[in-house]
């Protein structure tokens, strides 16, 4: 499994990037959300996975006694996960407005800060 | 002393605020400045006389071991009484000169941080204080060059001097190191000195030389750097008198002359000065009789005698270092009146072009006097202190062994030159019939003539009794340098070969001037060799660096977002790609990875579909939902492999992204096919490399063993410690509490982000 997630990952981190490279600004935002999801499933694959256990002590237990899956990794991942939220949020509005404004889409024409010069 | 060298930079710095009372000729009173330094300066003569510097330490940056270090010895005496003494007559006549200038204040900073520098370059004992002096005298000269800032070839002028001598201060600053190294960290020159090391049998001698010969012909002006000293001349006159010939070209000299007892002696010092020195004031020499502009020829001439200074710094026999001596101030003496005259010329008759300049002595005839005095001096005439030079010149070169033929002849050659430059200067304009077109000419204020002429009386005053020069300044000089020489001057030294030598320079340079006329058909003559010149080639040199490096930037630095990423993301690729490569390939060990299950295909397969139809839909509504469909199948992941809480998270996000994605969009045109195939191809490429090289990190780090001891610290403390059960939680809000609530504080920001801009109406449609 780890393999065919590590190819995932690639793949993930391919589509991100091809679409950052695109001059539209709505298929940057989208490849930017893609490669965050590859980052990660980087990260969840490199703390190794594991499959039902979750780092949640059982009942009246005070220690986790079995194997569990790492929550390192976890924690790191959700607060991530959050924060790109707020980019994601933040650029899609910003692009809302600059299309509002600009009337355009096209990253290589809002390249100029000064309007005249577009 | 210390207080000497920094009165010029206090000076220029108080004039930021009662500057403007130095308008309206008031600006007379600044040459209270120079005149008391001159008065201290000379008020040490007698104990320098006897032999004892005067030194000063001031403590500056002792951890790196430089020290304000002042030495006040022979020769930094002579260069400090000539930076003073002309510096002096300069600020009376520029009082004058600049009276209706907006600017005189200004002007008045630059020199005076100028002769500031200019003093604490000459005194300093310590290579590194030297060092920024020099740099110092590179800057102020930069501003003085380009004072006339709204002319363009002043500003060029400017740029081009402050090239040439700032690429010739980073040498010097290189052999300050050096030197400063090969003596054991030692920067001061006299404790270097005392300590007797033997700089010439060290490896670094070569090397030093080159940095010290670089730094000396940029800033004296030698061939082939000496292009930028003629451009100079856009400065003002006075500024050419006191910077381009009296003073700060010396600079290079002076170094030489100061450097020479620690690294003169060898083949490697004497041959290339002798050489340099020799060409450049030939060269300089004959390229003075083909220009027509008073402050050309009077450039060239300059270099002419800068070449021949070298030259004998090179030859660096007791004799050679005396008639050097000599000459530094001879030539400060004769030379800056004939620019200040110059000057003159310019404001009154309003124009510096010797073919039309004429009969000038029937209006001005001090400044006539002044000219013709100077120009005696320049020639070499006997009785002026230009002929003690000239003789002991070829005193010098006639003693100087296997070249004695060569070198004599060349120093004859730039004499005849020399002479030629000093009379069409100094007396050219006044002779013959007064034209039509200057008869409005008429003497300028006393501020203006009487600083030339006093100069030019001062070059025969010495003439007359050289002796007293000769004790007082040029002893103590020639002492520090060359213990035990002899430095006794006089006007009278029998009939001998240098007397014949005098004369035939005295009659070769009298022909050449009555017959040779300056034309402008001649000036365009050599104009048209400009393209081969060394100043042709250094233009086309910086012009092509501009071209390059402008394209250099404008190929990295395009502005576009996507190439700067593409750049750096090739560059990772190679780097991380070679370090895997030659890592060695990467063994998958399958038995220690986990088993792979039907469902787990199946919600690959979904994933995969997904991400290739975000990538290749034309439709955008249907990108964002192919999106959304990944960002849950990511979701499932989680939840397979033991994450309920990041499953929870991605989640709601992914929905809320999808949703406010779909909000937006609707307003928005659709895709428009705007990237090329080829640069789709290029892209591809880059992203799927990327992405490979992503893969095989995985895969290599998946094959190491891992330590989980932070997770078990927080597996086994969770519940004891904090009372939670949930781990990850307990992690986000216990723990690591304080990260958080910075996370929160970013979250928040991005709200306020969102927030202003929804408000955001913009006013100009």
């Amino acid at each position: 499994m780890e393999v065919v997630l590590a190819l995932m990952t690639g793949v993930l981190y391919a589509a991100g990037i091809f679409l950052i490279l695109r001059r539209s600004f709505v298929k940057l935002i989208i490849g930017l959300i893609l490669l965050g999801n590859g980052a990660n499933l980087l990260i969840f694959l490199l703390g190794r996975i594991t499959k039902g256990k979750p780092p949640i002590i059982p009942g009246e237990l005070k220690t986790l006694a079995d194997a569990y899956a790492d929550p390192v990794p976890q924690a790191l991942i959700l607060t991530a996960i959050v924060i790109s939220f707020g980019l994601q949020s933040f650029a899609i509005i910003l692009m809302k407005q600059a299309y509002r404004i600009l009337q355009t889409d096209d990253l290589d024409e809002i390249r100029v800060s000064e309007k005249e010069e577009i | 002393m210390l207080a000497a060298v920094l009165s010029g930079f206090v000076f220029a710095f108080a004039l930021r605020f009662v500057g403007r009372y130095l308008r309206n000729g008031n600006a007379v009173w600044a040459t209270a400045l120079p005149l008391g330094l001159f008065v201290y300066f000379a008020s040490l003569l007698p104990q320098v006389g006897r032999g004892e510097a005067v030194t000063e330490v001031w403590e500056w940056a002792p951890s790196f071991g430089v020290a304000l270090a002042f030495r006040a010895d022979g020769l930094a005496l002579l260069f400090a009484l000539i930076i003073t003494g002309i510096g002096t007559l300069i600020y009376w006549y520029t009082s004058n000169y600049l009276k209706d200038h907006p600017s005189v204040d200004r002007f008045f900073a630059y020199l005076s941080i100028f002769m500031g520098a200019m003093l604490g370059m000459v005194l300093s004992d310590d290579l590194i204080a030297l060092f920024l002096f020099w740099e110092l005298t590179s800057i102020s000269s930069f501003f003085l060059i380009g004072f006339k800032n709204e002319e363009a070839a002043s500003r060029r002028a400017a740029l081009t001097a402050l090239t040439v001598t700032g690429l010739g201060g980073l040498l010097l600053l290189a052999a300050a190191v050096l030197i400063g190294q090969a003596a054991g960290g030692e920067y001061s020159l006299q404790t270097i000195r005392e300590g007797g090391l033997d700089l010439t049998a060290h490896p670094w001698y070569g090397i030093i030389l080159f940095f010290v010969f670089g730094a000396a012909f940029t800033k004296s002006a030698q061939f082939p750097f000496h292009f930028w000293l003629p451009g100079a001349m856009k400065a003002p006159s006075p500024v050419s008198a006191y910077l381009h010939s009296a003073t700060m070209v010396k600079a290079g000299v002076y170094l030489l002359l100061r450097l020479s007892p620690l690294l003169g002696g060898h083949d490697y010092w004497h041959i290339p000065l002798t050489i340099v020195g020799a060409f450049t004031m030939v060269y300089a020499g004959v390229n003075l009789l083909f220009r027509t502009d008073l402050k050309s020829i009077l450039a060239y001439s300059t270099v002419a005698a800068l070449g021949v200074l070298v030259m004998l710094i090179g030859v660096g026999t007791a004799e050679a270092m005396l008639a050097a001596l000599v000459f530094v101030p001879a030539h400060a003496l004769y030379k800056a009146p004939l620019f200040l005259i110059t000057g003159i010329l310019d404001h009154s008759a309003g124009s510096r072009d010797v073919t039309r300049l004429a009969g000038l002595r029937h209006v001005m005839w001090p400044v006539a006097l002044a000219g013709g005095l100077a120009a005696l001096s320049n020639a070499g005439f006997p009785l002026s202190f230009g002929f003690v030079g000239k003789d002991l010149i070829y005193e010098a070169t006639l003693h100087s062994g296997s070249w004695a033929y060569w070198l004599t002849g060349a120093a004859v050659l730039t004499g005849v030159t020399l002479f030629y430059g000093g009379f069409i200067a100094g007396v050219k304009p006044f002779m013959g019939v007064l034209p039509e077109s200057f008869k409005a000419a008429h003497l300028p204020p006393g501020a203006l003539w009487i600083p030339p002429l006093l100069a030019a009386a001062a070059g025969i005053f010495f003439g007359l009794f050289p002796g007293l020069a000769g004790h007082a300044l040029i002893a103590p000089a020639l002492e520090g340098l060359m213990p035990g020489a002899n430095a006794h001057l006089a006007v009278w030294h029998g009939f001998n070969t240098v007397l014949l030598l005098s004369g035939i320079t005295l009659a070769a340079g009298a022909a050449l001037y009555y017959f040779f006329k300056p034309s402008s058909g001649k000036e365009a003559f050599v104009e048209r060799l400009e393209g081969i010149s060394p100043k042709g080639i250094a233009e086309r040199i910086s012009k092509a660096a501009m071209a390059l490096f402008g394209a250099f930037t404008h190929t990295l630095q395009n502005g576009f977002l996507r190439y700067y990423i593409l750049m750096i993301l090739s560059f990772t690729i190679a780097l991380i790609g070679y370090g895997l490569y030659t890592g060695g390939p990467v063994n998958v060990d399958l038995s220690r990875m986990t088993e792979l299950v039907g469902y787990e295909i199946a919600l690959l397969g979904i994933m995969l579909i997904s991400v290739l139809f975000t990538v290749f839909t034309q439709s955008r509504l249907a990108a964002v939902a192919a999106m959304g469909v990944t960002g849950y199948a990511l979701c499932l992941l989680f939840v397979f492999y033991s994450a309920p809480d990041l499953a929870m998270t991605q989640f709601t996000i992914d929905t809320l992204t999808v949703i406010l994605f779909v909000l937006v969009l609707y307003r928005l045109p659709r895709y428009l096919p705007i990237s090329s195939p080829g640069s789709r191809l290029r892209d591809g490429a880059v992203a799927l490399a990327f992405g490979g090289m992503i893969t095989a990190l995985a895969l290599a780090v998946l094959n190491e063993p891992m330590t989980p001891e932070v997770s078990a610290f927080y597996a086994e403390n969770a519940y004891t410690m904090a009372k939670g059960k949930n781990i990850v939680n307990v992690i986000l809000v216990d723990f690591r509490g304080a990260d958080t609530l910075v996370e929160i504080s970013v979250l928040t920001i991005a709200a306020i982000g969102v927030y202003s801009l929804l408000k955001l109406k913009p006013t100009n449609d």
